[in-house]
């Protein structure tokens, strides 16, 4: 067969099999949609722990609230990013979107070491640093796994980077509902626990995530 | 491809077919080698029937099929990449030895078919009924439908998934 007709052959068995199709969703609505989740289980914590320990924190050392606000800033934009990369035909710089406000984050939960211990607080020891990694870890898994499914809906031509950003967005928004429940002040043990457990969902994203998109 | 999103097949089949100019000049720019350009148009051909609710009509149509056809193209090149890398060009030996009917070549023949009905019987079950219906039994298409109880279109599709599968995994063996 000749390729010229190989592919009318084909075109035409596709045609056969046309069924009508949804159209998916805008990236921005199904990242919102993603981020109602987080969104109500912020609520659940607010209801669980109220909001005071937080202000508090804030209060006391405004590099905790800009850490905070860099995680959540994060976790939307990279929610964004990842449903824009998972449909052909946008472009690969979307992936810096996320950039910034990671940066932010990062920087500024570095900073607090550097500055004064809140009085008042205690200051984290290495056993309640593991419950900060076991609660990121928790919550990102179940993240991580709902955008995957959502983003196999799509085709993404660049898996592992698109995982990276599900990683990277997951990640940050269980960093920030971890800041509703966190009640210790920042300390180098802490934040080595939080870097710790962001690098391991990213990593496992990268991996695991990578893998299962690919094959979407 | 908005229409088609609707089921239009009249309209599907000729936005398919005016993509296959694109297609290849997409392969090309990526170094695809010409004999290698036409598995490409039928690789990105399948990826845009099953991904095609993915197109938003309200932005380009050539830029959607054009992210698709340079990921497969992409593919395509790590493929033939990985094959020539296992496999050894002599074309010196090639020419000098060539096969005799002896009796390890034909035990290397039957362990070949050995592997290739092995390769079919592990087929999801649309793909084996097509290629055992049009390939091992020679059945025609209309004969085979009637036999299967599927449509002549799905058997062609199943019959396409089936060879590249088998490709794959033959060449991925080899």
């Amino acid at each position: 067969m000749s390729d010229a007709a190989r592919h009318e052959s084909l075109i035409d068995a596709l045609g056969a099999e046309l069924t009508p199709v949804r159209r998916l969703l805008p990236p921005w609505r199904r990242a919102l949609g993603w981020l109602l989740v987080v969104a109500a289980l912020a609520v659940v914590l607010f209801a669980r722990y109220g909001a005071t320990t937080m202000l508090h924190r804030w209060h006391a050392a405004p590099d905790l609230g800009v850490a905070a606000c860099g995680a959540l800033i994060t976790a939307i934009t990279g929610a964004l990013a990842s449903f824009m990369l998972a449909v052909p035909g946008r472009s690969v710089q979307w992936a810096w979107l996320p950039v910034p406000s990671a940066v932010l984050w990062i920087g500024a939960s570095g900073l607090g070491c550097l500055r004064a211990h809140i009085p008042g607080m205690a200051v984290l020891d290495l056993h309640e640093a593991n419950h900060c990694l076991i609660f990121i870890i928790s919550f990102a898994i179940p993240l991580s796994g709902l955008m995957i499914w959502l983003i196999r809906r799509a085709c993404p031509l660049r898996p592992v980077l698109t995982a990276v950003m599900i990683g990277l967005a997951s990640a940050s928004a269980s960093a920030s509902l971890l800041e509703i429940c966190h009640n210790f002040d920042a300390a180098a043990s802490d934040l080595v626990m939080h870097a710790l457990a962001v690098v391991i969902v990213i990593g496992a994203n990268m991996v695991m995530g990578g893998r299962l998109l690919s094959r979407a | 491809m908005a229409a088609a999103q609707a089921g239009d097949q009249r309209a599907y089949t000729r936005v398919l077919n005016d993509s296959v100019a694109l297609i290849r000049a997409v392969a090309r720019r990526q170094g695809v080698a010409v004999d290698t350009l036409d598995d490409v148009v039928q690789e990105t051909l399948l990826t845009v029937h099953r991904v095609r609710h993915t197109f938003d009509p309200s932005r380009s149509y050539d830029a959607w099929l054009s992210a698709i056809a340079a990921r497969r193209a992409i593919d395509t090149l790590r493929g033939h990449g990985r094959r020539e890398r296992r496999e050894v060009h002599d074309e010196f030996a090639f020419d000098t030895h060539a096969d005799r009917d002896d009796a390890s070549a034909s035990a290397e023949r039957a362990q070949e078919a050995q592997r290739l009905r092995k390769a079919i019987q592990t087929l999801p079950p649309g793909q084996r009924e097509a290629v055992e219906q049009l390939g091992l039994k020679e059945h025609t298409l209309a004969e085979a439908a009637e036999k299967t109880g599927r449509n002549t279109g799905a058997l062609k599709v199943n019959l396409h998934r089936a060879l590249k599968t088998l490709r794959d995994r033959l060449h991925g063996e080899s």
